[in-house]
């Protein structure tokens, strides 16, 4: 079955990877990205409205967006360089530093604080031998604290590339760890607990 | 932990009815559940219509404001011949909301329904759903929802085999929660950074790319179509008169089942609490709650018995918000909760304003200060000066957002703040 993507839906590709292919060269030169960039211009009335959509495709692809790339996006949309790299430091989720396989990152904020996220916290970076926002030596994990997640109702809730994990307490971190240490290309340990996700 | 939950309390699961059933998500399941018949039913009525049965219905907009949906729909100028736009504000942000990635995950049809209602209502030619970026799962659900509307003649052109046309497109944020704000939402959505505007223009003037633009909350947009269906009185049987129809409660904190629920409005918040959400895990008594997400006024313990309604919470000196309560049992450190609450709003300022970026740092600093031992009587003093300084001088109102719950935590629980005083300091006055 070939691959098909709806015009309809291709601005809002999830961007943050579990798969990583290195990628060379221009990537609005590659099939993908050609086909990326029409889509997303064919939805906007105006060619910057495709900027965050083009953003969010970079970084799924390469894991990260560095000054090259930004320089490339803007070709693309007629836009200054300057201006690319405004809003790809204005949004935290754009990785401006390559990111490890394993993307942690942990809600300490009210509710998640409540329910002891800050000792989760401290356990993802002792079990990884991290300190926060570092790529761990092996490649394998970056650890960050994040804000509220949108969950908070499954507190402590952690985002692992693009899954949540509910309800994650300090004791169940060091399996949560082993697990994802052992899982290949950047899987996760497994999508919301909730009885829900996709 | 399974959804929804049983609770004890009564439920009226009008919008939620059908979160945790699986197949909802396709378009057969949805089908199936009666979907997508409010639609056709908007087709045989006109804009004026639509908007007459939402402002009858009183629904008013889940996004925290509370404002009248039919009224801010009415706003949009008619026959003026510019492209019209519906965002619809799936950013949900706000710490301890929920509510809309249940919405999302669950029933997207349902949204999508509802985004397409409202279009038709405002004249819009395009809705734009944003939701934040790290909804990726949602996103995807949400995605194939979407390829199905338009394969199935639901979103695109001529709809329904009628001669009206909408498209329907999902636009993923990056991570910003000033994004939810609705002119910092339609700035993001042109490609600029999600900074807030001072309006005028308000939205309905000159709002995404310039052109008349309604934002609404994703659970505002999910209700129409129960509205559109049943009618306005059919609505109104729950609520109060300025407070109609049900609403999505995200629980959240110290809570033994903590989780969303659908109430009829106007229930006692200590129903909620105690009766929905069991109370504390420990059994502890509760401290201090704060019922409409981060950005309301705490309430204390003895403060839960009002009615869960815009006034009501109003009344007891907070906000409904975005019913959103977050709970605190006896051993909860306020002044820690509260240090939390505002790194968050320091950490999300844009900028744009100073009373905003300077205080929200230096909240965070003080209340650094004081938890660390370091605190002078003073600093109590300092804090209530600045609140003043944030409130209402800002483009949006992110300021006062931190105001609220720092305020109210220094007037009901200022016993917290001075026992972390340096001794030293408070004999030296
Ligand atoms: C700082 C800030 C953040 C906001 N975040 C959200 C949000 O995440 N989701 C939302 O629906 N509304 C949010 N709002 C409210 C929106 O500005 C807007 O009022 C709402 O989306 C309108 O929809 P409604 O009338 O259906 O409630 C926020 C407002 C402010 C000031
Ligand atoms: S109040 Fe704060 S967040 Fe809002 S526009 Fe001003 S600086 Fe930005
Ligand atoms: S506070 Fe952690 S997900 Fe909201």
């Amino acid at each position: 079955m070939s691959r098909r993507i709806h015009p309809a839906v291709v601005p809002a590709q999830p961007f943050q990877l579990t798969a990583r292919e290195t990628f060379d060269g221009p990537i609005f030169e590659t099939e993908e990205g050609r086909h990326r960039l029409k889509a997303a211009l064919s939805r906007y009335p105006t060619k910057q409205a495709a900027l965050l959509p083009m953003l969010g495709f970079v970084q799924s692809v390469k894991g990260w967006i560095e000054p090259a790339d930004m320089v490339e996006v803007a070709e693309a949309l007629d836009l200054t360089p300057a201006y690319v790299h405004s809003i790809a430091t204005f949004y935290t989720m754009y990785n401006k530093h390559p990111v490890g396989r394993h993307f942690v990152q942990v809600c300490t904020n009210i509710s998640c604080h409540l329910n002891r996220a800050e000792e989760v916290l401290h356990r993802f970076l002792a079990e990884t031998g991290t300190r926060e926002g570092e790529v761990s030596e092996d490649g394998e994990f970056t650890v960050i604290e994040a804000e509220c997640l949108g969950a908070c109702g499954f507190a402590t809730v952690v985002q692992v590339n693009d899954r949540y994990l509910e309800d994650v307490t300090p004791e169940r971190v060091p399996e949560i760890v082993a697990k994802l240490r052992g899982a290949r290309d950047g899987a996760t340990a497994g999508g919301p607990e909730a009885g829900g996700g996709a | 932990m399974s959804f929804p939950h049983g609770s004890d309390l009564e439920t009226t699961t009008r919008l939620s009815r059908h979160q945790g059933e699986a197949d909802a998500r396709t378009l057969d399941g949805w089908r199936a559940r009666g979907g997508y018949e409010a639609l056709r039913r908007s087709l045989d009525m006109s804009p004026a219509e639509i908007t007459d049965v939402v402002k009858d219905s009183g629904l008013r907009g889940r996004g925290g404001a509370g404002f009248p949906t039919g009224l801010k729909w009415s706003f949009m100028p008619k026959d003026d011949g510019k492209p019209h736009y519906l965002c619809c504000n799936a950013d949900e942000s706000e710490p301890g909301a929920f509510k809309d990635r249940e919405v999302i995950r669950w029933t997207p049809h349902l949204l999508i329904e509802g985004c397409l209602i409202a279009s038709r209502a405002i004249g819009a030619e395009h809705a734009y759903i944003y939701v934040r970026g790290e909804f990726f799962e949602e996103t995807q659900v949400l995605n194939a929802a979407v390829v199905e509307a338009y394969d199935n003649g639901l979103a695109g052109d001529g709809i329904l085999g009628s001669s009206w046309s909408c498209d329907v497109t999902i636009h993923a944020g990056a991570g910003a929660y000033i994004a939810g704000e609705e002119t910092g939402l339609m700035n993001s959505l042109m490609g600029n950074r999600a900074e807030p505007w001072a309006k005028p223009p308000f939205p309905a003037q000159a709002g995404a790319f310039g052109m008349p633009t309604t934002v609404n909350n994703v659970e505002t947009l999910a209700a129409v179509p129960m509205i559109l269906e049943n009618g306005a009185d059919w609505y109104r049987q729950w609520g109060s008169e300025q407070s109609p129809g049900t609403k999505l409660w995200s629980c959240s904190g110290h809570l033994a089942r903590p989780g969303n629920y659908e109430f009829a409005l106007g229930l006692p918040l200590s129903d909620i609490i105690f009766e929905a959400c069991g109370g504390t895990p420990s059994g502890k008594p509760v401290k201090a709650v704060i019922p409409g997400g981060s950005s309301t006024a705490f309430l204390n313990g003895d403060e839960l018995d009002c009615a869960t309604t815009y006034e009501g919470l109003a009344e007891a000196g907070s906000a409904l918000g975005t019913a959103s309560p977050i709970v605190m049992d006896e051993d909860t450190d306020i002044v820690a909760a509260m240090r939390r609450i505002a790194q968050f709003y320091a950490h999300e300022s844009c900028g744009q304003c100073v009373q905003c970026r300077e205080g929200t740092s230096w909240v965070v600093r003080i209340l650094q200060r004081i938890e660390a031992g370091e605190g002078r009587p003073s600093d109590i003093d300092t804090l209530y000066e600045l609140c003043e300084q944030m409130t209402g001088r800002t483009i949006c109102v992110l300021a006062d957002s931190v105001v609220f719950p720092l305020q109210s935590s220094l007037d009901k629980f200022r016993a917290d703040y001075e026992a972390l005083m340096k001794p030293s300091l408070v004999a030296a006055g």
